[in-house]
């Protein structure tokens, strides 16, 4: 209904503009008007670029206001989200002293210098020596944040073998999620997808013959103990997919023919997060908005939504086909117990796949 | 070719040969009306674009409801009014292939490089009138055939504009990757292809056909913008062309370049050892010098507007066309940073952050340089002033975000969002979109003889201006609250319930401001008849264009070339009692040429 209005109302809209500037245009028939800006024209669009300069600065603030509480500025649940987060952090900073400073002298300059009718502007060609100077501050500016940029991109990604992870495969497919839990061994069984046996059960494709595939773990949920570092292992069965969970700071595409891999040591259960002031505030948010949607819902005859509890997500975050904008997986970050206790409860590879 | 262009204008200039309709308005060999050829239909495509954009922004922001415009223009695809998730990427799709190349890729250089490059260089025609004319006629056909893939039974392409195998490669992967594929990877072979008889065009008339004393150090910048621009397309669109040509081998002829080990639709596929990582290297190999294809003609249209209006030289002449260089370069070095998160070794990553952070440097310079060009000018608010100014503004706001983006480690987590829609929206879509209206607003009277409605023009652009904020700056935020792109709908996401309302505000905004572009077609198409009538040299400009009559003759010059004893940026020069001397004008008695 909304959606409906909204259109009538462009249509109007869009009809009354045509009008209008029609009439505007023909009412200026006969004045003696070149088309060229005037002093009039230059004094209104300088107040203009001054009224302009505001807006981008009221934009700026009031979106930071409003939306810049972001959840991927704080509350990262991953062991190397903090170097990430205060890497943006120190970008989002500088970009905006620049935007601040550059925006006004660039709409203050077109506010000063509006034309007037006899004046001349100043001959100035060129200047050696300001050109160096911002050449030079952005070298350094950009210097700095390359080399802190790349030492916390090289950590991240250089996977501690030593640190005995615990292995997870992400298996991929359209549209959904599956992962692999490497098992007592920790070493994934091989895999291809020539190998899958719907009949059988065997899904993604592991090879019967392998032993270390026997107590591999198939699950649609993704659990993991807290403190200790996991080391996914990627994969897809069809077309690109990525591998998207955003709170703890990571992403890695799924490659049909690869196998790609990202590590991180979660830092924070989904109980203590659910306990987090900010997220508890978030939640809260969310949920009168789902109230109010409810109440829309059912006095139209539907079914209220459910009350939103938070969880860590995987989603997809590459397009991978019509219903990419629902591919996700729940992630649940535990104690070691908890996780123990779960993945015990596990049916192994070997006794999923039935029989020939 | 080119000899007897010129000898035939020199020759006949008196009296007039025969014209056809057809050879005037149809197949015309004249650079000025390929020009105008390009602009319309590029404005064509561009409507089609944007009321795309329109659509799907309607979707996210009131998702799954019925809405009589998706009944009324999707049809099948929208049952009962509601949106087909497939045919939202579809929408997608074509809206981003549509406005990077059709729009602001022919639309915008087609336009303006056919249009000044003989005009401003001091040539009777491009090197090669008949290539010139094959090459539009390509681009016609390959939007004719885009825009058919529209109506295509199992609908047009969908697998974003980057169209990754396999997505794009298996049409049982997606509906659109089917016939809508083909004719899409066709349309885009034939584009190219236009792209490149344009280009090589352009940098053989540059090269070739500069009059006396028209030095490459006293050619406008707008000259080197279009020249180097039509380098890096030589230079990339190949790759581009080999791509899609594997990808189209890879559909058809069972090839493996992209694919291996695939399970789909309970059947495994035989495609063994490919790999769609090498896809992407080689598509954003053309894909991010494209973004500067689309810029640099932008910028150079704005150098020059930006001097005549502010009665000033352009600030820093040389490092303008060293950033140019620079920019061009470097361009072709930085691709990897779209595939951060690929898959692809992290050692690369590296490189790729290092070489994309240093071409935040010659794009600083020229900002800077731009701003200074202002200081102490006269400037005059034309409504191609407005949108200079408004390209500087959104070139500094969306290039800033670059830096977050190029930097690996932090794309870990912004790829893919809405933060980098925001990102590549402002410094290259809406940058170029104001380059060519620009343009479009200043080199108006020389293409129709004709002025359009400045005070429509200033409607236009301010409200657009707004708009254009409106719309993209809050996308960063919702992009770091991690809300990915490409995605139909937000509803199975109650994480991101709380976005909802902002992409409600972004979507009306995007509504105003594109029921706003009709000031601008109305303003655009009644001026071509009713306009004012224009002087010869309306903003008092300096470059050789606004020597010619402005009536267009066949040759551009009734007479002699004029030759040329200066650079094009002569304005407020002291000793001179204009404010500006063209650059035909020789120097006077003791008067010295800048050096640069
Ligand atoms: C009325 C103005 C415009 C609006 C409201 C708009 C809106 C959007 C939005 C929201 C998306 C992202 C959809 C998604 O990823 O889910 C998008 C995609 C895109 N737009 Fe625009 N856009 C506009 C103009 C332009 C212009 C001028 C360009 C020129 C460069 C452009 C190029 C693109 C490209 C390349 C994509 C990516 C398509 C893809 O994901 O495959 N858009 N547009
Ligand atoms: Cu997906
Ligand atoms: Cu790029």
């Amino acid at each position: 209904m909304t959606a409906f209005l909204t259109i009538i109302i462009v249509l109007f809209i869009a009809i009354a503009i045509w009008q209008m500037v029609k009439i505007f245009d023909l009412a200026q028939v006969g004045a003696s008007n070149s088309q060229i800006a005037d002093d009039k024209d230059n004094k209104l669009n300088g107040y203009l670029m001054i009224g302009f300069l505001v807006f981008i600065y009221v934009i700026t603030i009031v979106s930071i206001v409003k939306w810049g509480d972001l959840p991927l500025l704080s509350n990262s649940a991953s062991e190397h989200g903090p170097q990430i987060d205060n890497l943006m952090t120190i970008s989002l900073v500088i970009i905006f002293i620049v935007q601040t400073i550059t925006q006004f002298l660039l709409h203050y300059f077109a506010f000063k210098y509006k034309g007037e009718k006899g004046r001349k502007a100043l001959f100035y060609a060129d200047n050696n020596k300001l050109e160096a100077i911002w050449t030079i501050i952005p070298v350094i500016t950009l210097a700095g944040l390359i080399i802190y940029g790349l030492f916390t991109w090289t950590s991240i990604m250089n996977v501690d073998e030593d640190a005995d992870p615990l292995v997870v495969e992400l298996y991929a497919q359209q549209f959904n999620w599956k992962a692999r839990y490497a098992g007592q061994d920790n070493v994934l069984g091989m895999a291809n997808v020539r190998l899958i046996d719907n009949d059988r059960a065997n899904i993604l494709g592991l090879d019967e013959a392998d032993p270390n595939a026997q107590d591999d773990v198939i699950t649609t949920e993704l659990h993991l103990p807290v403190g200790k570092p996991v080391l996914f292992k990627m994969r897809s069965q069809d077309v690109l997919h990525s591998a998207y969970m955003p709170h703890f700071r990571a992403q890695m595409n799924c490659v049909p023919g690869m196998i790609t891999q990202f590590a991180f040591t979660p830092t924070i259960t989904t109980a203590e997060m659910r306990q987090n002031p900010d997220i508890v505030d978030k939640v809260k948010n969310i949920n009168d908005i789902r109230t109010e949607k409810s109440k829309e819902l059912v006095a139209g005859g539907d079914e209220a939504l459910d009350p939103y509890e938070f969880d860590y997500l995987l989603l997809c975050n590459k397009i991978c086909g019509k219903s990419h904008y629902n591919m996700q997986m729940k992630i649940i970050v535990e104690t070691q117990e908890e996780y123990d206790a779960w993945i015990k409860e596990q049916a192994t590879f070997k006794n999923t796949i039935t029989a020939n | 070719m080119s000899a007897h262009a010129d000898t035939h204008a020199h020759d006949d200039h008196g009296h007039h040969h025969k014209e056809t309709f057809v050879t005037k308005y149809i197949f015309s060999m004249d650079h000025k009306m390929i020009a105008k050829q390009y602009l319309i239909t590029g404005t064509i495509m561009g409507i089609i674009g944007i009321v795309m954009s329109l659509m799907f922004r309607m979707q996210i922001a009131w998702p799954e409801e019925p809405n009589v415009l998706f009944e009324a223009l999707l049809g099948k695809w929208a049952p009962n009014g509601v949106m087909d998730a497939d045919i939202y990427l579809a929408l997608v799709t074509i809206h981003g292939t549509i406005m990077v190349f059709f729009v602001l890729t022919a639309g915008l250089s087609g336009t303006f490089s056919n249009l000044l490059i003989p005009l401003q260089i001091g040539a009777r025609d491009m090197a090669s009138g008949f290539l010139n004319m094959v090459s539009y006629w390509l681009f016609f056909l390959s939007s004719v055939i885009m825009v058919l893939s529209l109506f295509v039974e199992a609908g047009p392409a969908a697998a974003g504009w980057t169209i990754y195998p396999p997505l794009s490669a298996l049409p049982m992967a997606q509906g659109g990757s089917g016939a809508g594929m083909t004719l899409w990877l066709v349309a885009m072979a034939i584009f190219i292809a236009s792209s490149l008889l344009g280009s090589l065009n352009y940098v053989v008339t540059v090269i070739n056909l500069r009059t006396k004393g028209m030095s490459m150090t006293r050619l406008p910048l707008t000259i080197w913008a279009f020249f180097v621009t039509a380098i890096i397309g030589i230079i990339s669109f190949p790759v581009l062309l080999s791509a899609a040509l594997l990808l189209i081998m890879d559909r058809s002829f069972g090839t493996s370049f992209f694919l291996s080990d695939i399970f789909i639709q309970g059947e495994v596929l035989h495609y063994q050892g490919g790999s769609p990582v090498l896809f992407e290297h080689l598509f954003w190999f053309l894909g991010h010098p494209e973004v500067y294809i689309v810029l640099l003609p932008a910028l150079g249209i704005t150098s020059e507007i930006i001097s005549t209006n502010s009665r000033k030289p352009i600030f820093g002449y040389r490092a303008m066309v060293v950033s140019i260089l620079a920019i061009a370069f470097l361009s072709t070095i930085v691709w990897g940073h779209h595939m951060f998160v690929s898959g692809m070794n992290p050692f690369l990553g590296s490189v790729f952050t290092f070489t994309t952070l240093l071409i935040a440097i010659p794009s600083a310079v020229k900002a800077f340089n731009y701003i200074t060009t202002l200081w102490k000018g006269n400037l005059q608010m034309n409504p191609a002033m407005l949108f200079s100014i408004g390209l500087v503004s959104t070139f500094i706001t969306g290039g800033l975000t670059g830096i977050i983006l190029g930097d690996s480690a932090l794309d870990i987590n912004v790829h893919d969002t809405y933060f980098v829609v925001a990102h590549f929206h402002l410094v290259m879509g809406i940058s170029a979109l104001y380059g060519m209206f620009a343009g479009i607003y200043h080199w108006y009277p020389k293409m129709f003889g004709r002025m359009m409605n400045k005070n429509l023009g200033y409607i236009h652009f301010w409200i657009t201006a707004i708009c254009a904020y409106g719309v993209f700056f809050p996308m960063h935020f919702i992009g770091m609250a991690g809300l990915p792109r490409r995605y139909y709908t937000n509803s199975n996401f109650p994480l991101f319930d709380d976005l909802a309302n902002v992409n409600v505000v972004i979507t009306v905004f995007a509504l105003i401001g594109g029921a706003f572009q009709l000031v601008f077609l109305y303003n655009f198409f009644s001026s071509m008849f009713f306009g004012k009538k224009a002087e010869q040299n309306p903003w008092k400009s300096n470059t050789l264009e606004w020597t010619t009559p402005v009536e267009h003759v066949h040759g551009n010059w009734p007479g002699e070339i004029p030759h040329v004893h200066r650079w094009a940026y002569d304005y407020s020069k002291p000793g001179h009692e204009a404010d500006f001397v063209p650059q035909n004008v020789p120097l006077m008695d003791g008067e010295e040429e800048l050096q640069h």
